[in-house]
C-alpha cells in the first residue's frame, strides 16, 4: 500500500480584478440589476445636479455682503459675514483670543487621538483631556481670576456653547454612568435601589421636559435670592440625562462578561474594585464602544434643545440670524451650514469609535 | 464509606479549630459540608480530610455535585451549614478570611477563563502584583519560570484568543502557581479539550503531582486517576459514596454504585 504524502499546498486562483469586475459583480449582473442600477444613476443625477450646481456652481462664497449673490445661487456669504457670531455668540469681541485658546487646548487633546501614536501619549492627552482641559476652559471662558475680565455665560453662543455643552455632558456622564451600571448590579439592596430609581427616572423623561423643568421650574422652589447660572443649569440636567442612558449601555457590556471571567478573578484572590477595574471594565467597556459612541453622538446632537431655555447655540445662533430682513431667504444656506458642522463632529466621533474598537481588538470573543 | 455520624466529634468553634488543625498534616478539613440551590440539596453531610501533598481525583456522574464541592473550597460557591478549613483559615463570611484562602488556593476551571484582554504574561502577572504585591521585575521572573513548566514560554505576549485549547489550559495552570499557592483545585480542566490537546494539559499536571503540590482534581480522566492520584473518591447524588487509593477503587471497588459507574465508563 502507498504511504499517504500530504498534498503540496497551491496558491489561490488569480481572481479577475479591477474597476470593470466590481461592476459587473455588483451593479449589472443580471438584466433586473441592470435596469435598477440605470434608474437610481438616472435619479441620483435628476436630484444631486441641481443641488450641486446651486450649491457649487452659482454659489457665492465671499462677498461684501447680500448684493454679492446670484439670486439662483447659494449665498454662503451670509455665513461668512456672520461666522463669528456663530461660532462665539455675543461673546465681547476684543476678548475672543480665550475661546480661542480654549478651541486650540481642545483641539491637542481630540485631534491627535485619530493619529496611530504611542499609549502612553495617548493616555497622557486624556487625562490632559478631562482634568486640565476643563477646569482651564472654565477659567478662560468665564474670567473672573488671575485678571481676567468676567464674561458671563449669557453672553456664550454659538459653537462655542454646543462644545461646552456636549464637551462636558460627555466627560461627566461617562464616570456617573458607570457608577450607576455597576450600582445597578450590586448585590447591595439599598444602592441597587438608589441606581434602579434614578436610571428609571431620567430615562423616562424626555430631555426637553428636563431642561424646561430646570429653568422655570428650579426656580420656583429656591429661596429668592438664590440663582444658579442657566447654563449650569443646562449641564446638570443633560448630564444626569445622559448618565442614565450611558449607564444602560454600560449594563449590557457587564452583562455580556461570562461569568468564569468574574470566577477567575475571584479566584486569584482579587477584591471587587480590583476584578471590576482591571478585568470586568476594561472588557465590558470595549464590547460597548458602539453603544457609548451612540449616546455621545445622540447627546452631541441633543445640546441644540437647549434653545427653549433661551441659550443660544450653533443652531440657535444661526437661526436668530435668519430674521435678519438684509439678508432675503438664506434659510437654506444656513441650516446646511449647521448640519455640516455637526456632522463634521458626529462623523468625526464615529470614526474615533470605530478606530478604538480596531485598536482593543485581542482576537478574542469569549 | 463516609457518613456524617463517622465525624462523631462536636462542632467545634472557630478558634479552637484553627488550634486544633495547627500542626496536624490536613490542609483541608471539611466538616459535615450541605450546601443548597433553592429546594435541591446538592451537597449532603460532606466531610473530607486532605493531608498536605496529597493528590485526590474526584469523579462521579454528572450532577453528582463534584464541581460546587471543589468550588465551595474556595468560596466560589458558599455552603450554608458545616465548616470548612482551608490551612487552618475557617471559610465563612469574612472577606478576610476568603481573600486569606484565595491567595492559597489556585484553580483551574473547565472552560480555562483566561483574561482576553491581557496578553499570556499579563495574565500571569496580575495576580502577583495587585494580590500579593511582588514587585514586577520579580513577578515576570517567576511567571516566565512556570510558563517554561508548562511548557509554553514562546507564547509569553500573545492573546489568549491566539492559543489552542491545550495551550490555553496550560497558561491558566500558570497563571495558577505563580501565586505560588499551597493548594491547586482543578474543575474538569480537560473536559473542553479536543482529544488530541488532553494530553499535554495532563502530562503538565503529573508533572506538578510528582513537584509535591496538594492537588484536588475532578475529571473524567481515570489514567490520571490510576498514575497520580493517592485517593479517589467518587460521589454520586451530593454524597461521598467511595473513597479509596486507586488500585482498590478501580479492582475492587465495594459499593453497587461504584460499580456501575466504573463498568459504564471504562467499557469503551
Amino acid at each position: 500500500m502507498a504511504v499517504h504524502q500530504p498534498s503540496p499546498d497551491l496558491p489561490p486562483p488569480v481572481a479577475e480584478r479591477g474597476a470593470i469586475r466590481w461592476l459587473r459583480d455588483n451593479l449589472f449582473s443580471s438584466w433586473l440589476n441592470s435596469i435598477v442600477t440605470v434608474i437610481t444613476a438616472y435619479l441620483l443625477a435628476i436630484f444631486l445636479i441641481p443641488i450641486f450646481d446651486w450649491a457649487f456652481v452659482k454659489g457665492v462664497f465671499l462677498g461684501e455682503g447680500p448684493e454679492s449673490c446670484r439670486p439662483d445661487g447659494a449665498c454662503w456669504v451670509f455665513v461668512q459675514q456672520r461666522i463669528t457670531f456663530f461660532i462665539y455668540g455675543n461673546y465681547p469681541r476684543e476678548l475672543l483670543w480665550r475661546p480661542d485658546l480654549v478651541f486650540l487646548m481642545f483641539a491637542i487633546a481630540v485631534v491627535p487621538q485619530f493619529f496611530p501614536l504611542p499609549a502612553r501619549w495617548r493616555k497622557w492627552l486624556a487625562i490632559y483631556g478631562i482634568t486640565v482641559l476643563p477646569v482651564a476652559a472654565y477659567f478662560l471662558l468665564a474670567g473672573g481670576h488671575f485678571g481676567l475680565e468676567p464674561v458671563r455665560t449669557t453672553r456664550w453662543g454659538g459653537l462655542l456653547l454646543t462644545l461646552v455643552l456636549a464637551y462636558v455632558g460627555i466627560i461627566a456622564a461617562l464616570p456617573i454612568g458607570l457608577a450607576l451600571a455597576l450600582g445597578r448590579r450590586s448585590h447591595m439592596p439599598v444602592i441597587r435601589g438608589i441606581c434602579v430609581t434614578f436610571i428609571e427616572f431620567w430615562r423616562a423623561v424626555p430631555l426637553i421636559t428636563i431642561l424646561f423643568m430646570a429653568s422655570v421650574m428650579l426656580p420656583l422652589f429656591l429661596p429668592s435670592g438664590v440663582t444658579f447660572d442657566r447654563l449650569m443649569r443646562a449641564l446638570v440636567g443633560i448630564t444626569l440625562f445622559q448618565a442614565a442612558y450611558m449607564a444602560e449601555v454600560v449594563r449590557g457590556g457587564l452583562q455580556a462578561i461570562p461569568k468564569g471571567q468574574y470566577e477567575a478573578a475571584e479566584a486569584l484572590g482579587l477584591g471587587y474594585w480590583r476584578r471590576m477595574r482591571l478585568i470586568i471594565l476594561p472588557q465590558a467597556l470595549k464590547i460597548v464602544i458602539p453603544g457609548i459612541a451612540n449616546t455621545v453622538i445622540s447627546l452631541f446632537k441633543d445640546t441644540t434643545l437647549v434653545l427653549i431655555i433661551g441659550l443660544f447655540d450653533l443652531l440657535g445662533a444661526v437661526k436668530s440670524t435668519l430674521s435678519d430682513p438684509a439678508w432675503d431667504n438664506v434659510m437654506a444656506e444656513g441650516y446646511l451650514f449647521v448640519a455640516f458642522c455637526f456632522w463634521v463632529f458626529c462623523f468625526g466621533m464615529s470614526r474615533y469609535s470605530h478606530r478604538l474598537e480596531k485598536q482593543l481588538d485581542t482576537g478574542h470573543r469569549n | 464509606m463516609s457518613t456524617p455520624q463517622d465525624n462523631a466529634s462536636p462542632a467545634p468553634t472557630q478558634d479552637a479549630a484553627v488550634e486544633s488543625t495547627a500542626g496536624s498534616d490536613d490542609v483541608i478539613i471539611v466538616r459535615d459540608m450541605n450546601k443548597w440551590f433553592g429546594d435541591f440539596h446538592v451537597l449532603k453531610s460532606l466531610n473530607l480530610n486532605v493531608k498536605r501533598g496529597e493528590r485526590i481525583v474526584i469523579c462521579g456522574p454528572s450532577g453528582s455535585g463534584k464541581s460546587t464541592f471543589i468550588r465551595c473550597l474556595n468560596r466560589l460557591e458558599v455552603h450554608q451549614r458545616g465548616e470548612v478549613y482551608i490551612d487552618g483559615v475557617a471559610l465563612n463570611d469574612d472577606v478576610k478570611n476568603i481573600e486569606a484562602v484565595r491567595r492559597e488556593v489556585g484553580m483551574v476551571f473547565q472552560h480555562f477563563n483566561l483574561f482576553p484582554h491581557l496578553s499570556v504574561l499579563e495574565n500571569c502577572l496580575l495576580a502577583p502584583i495587585w494580590v500579593r504585591k511582588t514587585p514586577r521585575q520579580e513577578a515576570i521572573e517567576t511567571a516566565m519560570q512556570y510558563l517554561e513548566r508548562v511548557r509554553i514560554p514562546e507564547q509569553a505576549d500573545k492573546y489568549p484568543g491566539q492559543l489552542s485549547g491545550g495551550q490555553q489550559q496550560r497558561v491558566a495552570i500558570a497563571r495558577a502557581l505563580c501565586m505560588q499557592p499551597k493548594i491547586m483545585l482543578f474543575d474538569e480542566p480537560t473536559s473542553a479539550l479536543d482529544p488530541e490537546m488532553i494530553k499535554e494539559v495532563l502530562d503538565v499536571m503529573v508533572g506538578l503531582a510528582g513537584s509535591g503540590m496538594t492537588m484536588l482534581c475532578v475529571t473524567h480522566e481515570m489514567g490520571f486517576a490510576k498514575t497520580v492520584a493517592d485517593r479517589v473518591i467518587f460521589m454520586d447524588g451530593g454524597e461521598i459514596v467511595e473513597e479509596a487509593p486507586p488500585q482498590d477503587f478501580f479492582n475492587n471497588p465495594q459499593q453497587p454504585r461504584t460499580q456501575e459507574f466504573l463498568q459504564q465508563i471504562l467499557q469503551h
